[in-house]
């Protein structure tokens, strides 16, 4: 287990290495002189340009320019943002629990509804039951979710008055961020109302936001059960005179679990470009929102330090999910 | 003398191509969604090249004194707008009609391009391996390590919002994944006793794979290609709807979302259906998709 | 009163091109402590029966039958709580494929304890003690140490033994064995018979072995049923069975024994079982029987009387031994 935990890291390297060149290819390729648009200024004179070029680095061999960039990266040096002039690294990081707060609910509203679901359809195969939820999931898997939610604004909404439109607490409220997660935030502050509000924000952001995932686990989840409902061992089970739910539940969705949990991985990577719609819909402050805002706003190097750290942190959430994968899976644990 | 020679050869390759086809469509037509699904593409695509014959009014059209009009079947609807007008007074279905131009125009060019450059791409890492294949692998996980609607963005703006833009970043994005099928499709048809016994006879590397081992590894590729030509859509629909794909005033269905959405407490039907348009689109595709997949893979045909 | 007594027992399955018969009016009665064989190629419908009496047939299977019951409990009429009172732990089933018949995701142990605590109001430890006797009993080394192992660390003999700790683990009255050695190697497969036969005989228990191997027949079984295209062809005792085969299938899979064989060539039964498309008419063996005449083309042949090995056939072997 330690072995595979140090050949899985050490696999790390390359896709960094490869992120990073992503990252500082970006900003060279973009149309326009990178030392202007980095420094974020224009119509400079020439000794100011020839200024710039040496303060960025710029007149020096484009490897040594790389080799720069890796190693300010590796410090947590991200560059600093044009509009706001703060650091990228401290921006990023001011933002990221907004989206991380919907993620994580939206992948718990994914796997909770539509792990059952899937299961509920295979143990259901080939009835109207079966029929409508892989229908319904196939609809899910298709929806355009910047309309969804839209949709689901003008429903509850306008028509319904039930949620608010954007944002994630009502202005009514204040209290100081201590892990950044307005869910938990809000019942630190003991404010009464406060964690209502902030729950009647999020629903339906991680409602848009859960839809696709869900579909997709429900979908895999099915087609694993399929599969693991013919084999001998789930015979086996149903032999030795088991109830029907642990025969499926234990015994079954042990097994079907593997497969729907590298799904649920490869959802996270789908989860952040969904945040960027969610987010712009929702005026969610997120990291996803700030994407499509700095590139509005011709912030690169706000983008660039973006696109690094969500890449790092899609990396490192598909290493948990190997590792995962290796712990819940028993043949794979022992083989040395 | 040759070309009845090639005419007989045709024709005995021909019949079992047929019996193929068929075998393949009574698989396909079993499956209700994927008929009704293929019904509704190809009745989208004739609305798309018959948009014109079709379309009350012109997709430009302003008509100044009936801005967001609702559709007819609501107080204050007419027949002349059946499903309303937008805020600057035009036709909401006659602007769906053309938009549906351009989203089948985004499908088919995305996934041409991603497919010939990942099939050409794919073919070569596989069938020379090595430093090349490593190399060309890394690229692909790099892309992958994106979220590709992020990248698509990033590329976007590196090229500059429009379209064509827009397609080239999404078959960028998208192409990793003909690349990574093609290769495994020919490492693992590379073993087969058939390419060893090409190779015997002494056809050369290029005809080989592409004679003897791009036909074998076909099904995958055309289930991505399904798959492949929803998610295009929704991508160019969503960078539309950033503003950062087609520009207003096209009547691309994104973009038409993105100029309705300070409206939708107003007017629902600005939202609504540009977005049904583009669900029911994608929708159809996919369960094409489904039907395609499960045609096609021969593990689930004997259950 | 025999332990479990079926008649006219019929199973068929809904395929996507029509109905399929795959058992076809079958009569079994075992007493307890009685070992019975059931012998037959693969597609005539043996497992299939026994899978009928466990309950373990996918719903697709539509099982039909007069008489259905197991120590006098008409298991036709049990609600599911009952049956799976009676599945696992009365009746005891164990499986082809030992290696894919165990949950690769738990250990042996949990597997072993888990039928205790199905069907057994033992505490904790002394499940656990239960466990390791068990494994034991059926020549496992070192069995504290085996219960923590998963599946995939065992052999496919290793594994065989575990299933039949599993199955013996609740003192079933009956024991099913679906061809426990036919995905085993050849050494092992008898130290595998010979492991059953002693659990038997130890336990008093009866044991249904189904087979298609005339060799294992020869030594575990007491009686023996031979069946065909879902079909109950003769039943006889294991010695007369050997010695007077009256129905010519069962005499053509006699012949087929490597040690039985006279000449230099093994003869072998020409064809396949019928399957779902070609059934033919009369009796279901005929294009494949030498003795064949018109007759068994197109009349369904009666069943014999016992003395006869109740051979469902119209021209019995052997009959002049029987008259002699």
């Amino acid at each position: 287990m330690l072995r595979f935990l140090f050949v899985r890291i050490g696999l790390l390297v390359p896709t960094f290495i490869g992120i990073t060149i992503a990252a500082f290819g970006f900003v060279r390729l973009l149309p326009g002189d990178p030392v202007l648009l980095l420094a974020g200024e224009h119509g400079v004179s020439p000794e100011r340009h020839a200024e710039l070029m040496h303060q960025l680095g710029f007149d020096r061999p484009i490897w040594v320019q790389y080799f720069d960039f890796l190693w300010s990266v590796l410090q947590g040096d991200l560059g600093r943002s044009l509009v706001t002039h703060r650091p990228v690294l401290a921006e990023f990081s001011t933002l990221f629990p907004a989206t991380l707060e919907l993620s994580v609910c939206a992948i718990i509203i994914a796997t909770v509804v539509g792990i059952p679901i899937g299961v509920i359809a295979a143990m259901k195969r080939g009835t109207w039951v079966d029929q409508s939820v892989m229908g319904a999931a196939l609809v899910g898997y298709s929806m355009p979710i910047f309309w969804w939610g839209l949709l689901l604004i003008i429903f509850f909404s306008g028509v319904l008055h039930w949620t608010p439109v954007s944002g994630r607490i009502s202005l009514l409220y204040y209290f100081p961020a201590h892990t950044g997660f307005m869910l938990i935030d809000s019942l630190l502050s003991g404010q009464k109302g406060a964690f209502v509000s902030a729950v009647s924000h999020l629903v339906l952001p991680a409602i848009v936001l859960a839809t696709i995932p869900l579909a997709v686990i429900a979908r895999q989840t099915r087609s694993a059960m399929l599969e693991v409902l013919g084999e001998d061992y789930v015979r086996t089970a149903r032999a030795k005179g088991l109830s029907q739910a642990r025969v499926v539940g234990l015994h079954a969705l042990r097994n079907a679990l593997i497969p729907v949990v590298t799904t649920i991985g490869l959802q996270v990577g789908v989860m952040m470009a969904g945040a960027i719609l969610t987010e712009t819909i929702f005026s969610w402050p997120g990291v996803g929102k700030w994407m499509v805002d700095s590139i509005f706003r011709r912030d690169y190097p706000a983008v660039q330090g973006g696109l690094l750290m969500i890449a790092v942190i899609i990396m490192f959430v598909n290493l948990i999910v190997d590792l995962l994968y290796g712990l819940i899976n028993p043949r794979i644990r022992h083989t040395r | 003398m040759s070309r009845m020679e090639a005419e007989t050869q045709e024709l005995a390759a021909e019949s079992p191509r047929m019996a193929m086809l068929r075998e393949f469509w009574a698989y396909f037509s079993e499956n209700r969604g994927a008929v009704i699904g293929l019904v509704v593409f190809v009745v989208i695509c004739l609305v798309a090249i018959f948009a014109n014959v079709i379309a009350p009014h012109s997709a430009s059209m302003q008509f100044r004194d009936s801005l967001l009009v609702p559709p007819v079947w609501q107080e204050g609807g007419s027949w002349q707008f059946i499903l309303g007008t937008d805020p600057v007074g035009r036709d909401i279905l006659s602007r769906l009609i053309y938009g549906s131009r351009f989203s089948l125009f985004v499908g088919c060019v995305v996934v041409a391009g991603a497919l010939v450059v990942g099939i050409i791409v794919g073919l070569l890492a596989g069938f020379f391996g090595g430093w090349f294949d490593t190399l060309v692998m890394r690229v692909m996980d790099i892309i992958l390590a994106f979220p590709s609607l992020l990248l698509a963005l990033a590329l976007v703006a590196i090229l500059g919002p429009s379209l064509t833009n827009a397609m080239i970043a999404i078959a960028i994005v998208q192409q990793p994944h003909y690349v990574r099928l093609t290769r495994a499709a020919v490492m693992a048809e590379k073993q087969r006793d058939y390419v060893t016994a090409a190779r015997v006879v002494g056809a050369s590397p290029l005809r080989l794979m592409v004679v003897t081992i791009l036909p074998n590894s076909l099904s995958p590729l055309i289930v991505q290609a399904a798959l492949s030509f929803s998610n295009a859509i929704l991508d160019a629909a969503a960078l539309g709807f950033l503003g950062m794909g087609a520009q207003p005033p096209t009547p691309e269905w994104g973009t038409m979302l993105a100029e309705a959405r300070e409206f939708i407490l107003r007017a629902w039907w600005v939202v609504t259906f540009p977005g049904l348009a583009i669900l029911v689109t994608v929708l159809a595709i996919n369960l094409v998709g489904d039907g395609l997949r499960d045609a096609l893979d021969p593990k689930l045909k004997r259950s | 009163m025999p332990l479990l007594h079926i008649e006219n027992l019929s199973v068929t399955f809904q395929t996507a091109s029509g109905p399929f018969l795959a058992v076809d009016s079958v009569d079994f009665s075992v007493d307890a402590g009685e070992r019975l064989a059931i012998v037959g190629e693969s597609g005539s419908g043996k497992s299939v029966a026994m899978l009928a009496v466990m309950g373990l047939l996918p719903p697709t299977a539509t099982v039909t039958a007069d008489h259905m019951a197991f120590d006098g409990q008409d298991l036709r009429q049990l609600s599911r709580r009952a049956r799976r009172r009676v599945v696992g732990g009365d009746i005891a089933m164990i499986f082809q494929e030992p290696m894919s018949s165990l949950n690769p995701c738990f250990t042996v142990g949990f597997q072993i304890n888990e039928a205790l605590s199905a069907h057994t109001d033992l505490t904790r430890s002394q499940r656990r003690e239960r466990s390791v006797e068990l494994l034991r009993s059926v020549g496992i080394p070192e069995p504290e140490r085996r219960l923590s192992a998963f599946p995939h660390q065992l052999s496919g003999g290793m594994s065989q033994r575990v299933m039949i700790a599993m199955a013996t683990a609740c003192q079933p009255r009956l024991l099913i064995a679906d061809e426990p050695t036919t995905a085993l190697d050849v050494t092992i497969q008898a130290q595998i018979l010979d492991l059953l036969v002693d659990l038997q005989k130890e336990h008093g228990m009866a044991l249904i072995l189904i087979t298609h191997d005339m060799g294992v027949v020869a030594e575990t079984a007491q009686r023996v049923v031979v069946q065909y295209a879902g079909q109950q062809v003769e039943r006889q005792d294991v010695i007369g069975l050997f010695d007077a085969p009256h129905h010519p299938y069962t005499s053509a899979l006699l012949d087929a024994l490597p040690d039985r064989a006279t000449g230099d060539r093994l003869p072998a039964i020409r064809g396949v079982v019928p399957g779902q498309g070609d059934r033919p008419n009369g009796c279901l063996f005929n294009p494949r029987c030498p003795y064949a005449d018109d007759t068994c083309r197109t009349v369904v042949p009666p069943r014999q009387p016992a003395a006869l090995g109740e051979a469902l056939c119209h021209y019995p072997l052997n009959r002049a031994e029987q008259a002699a």
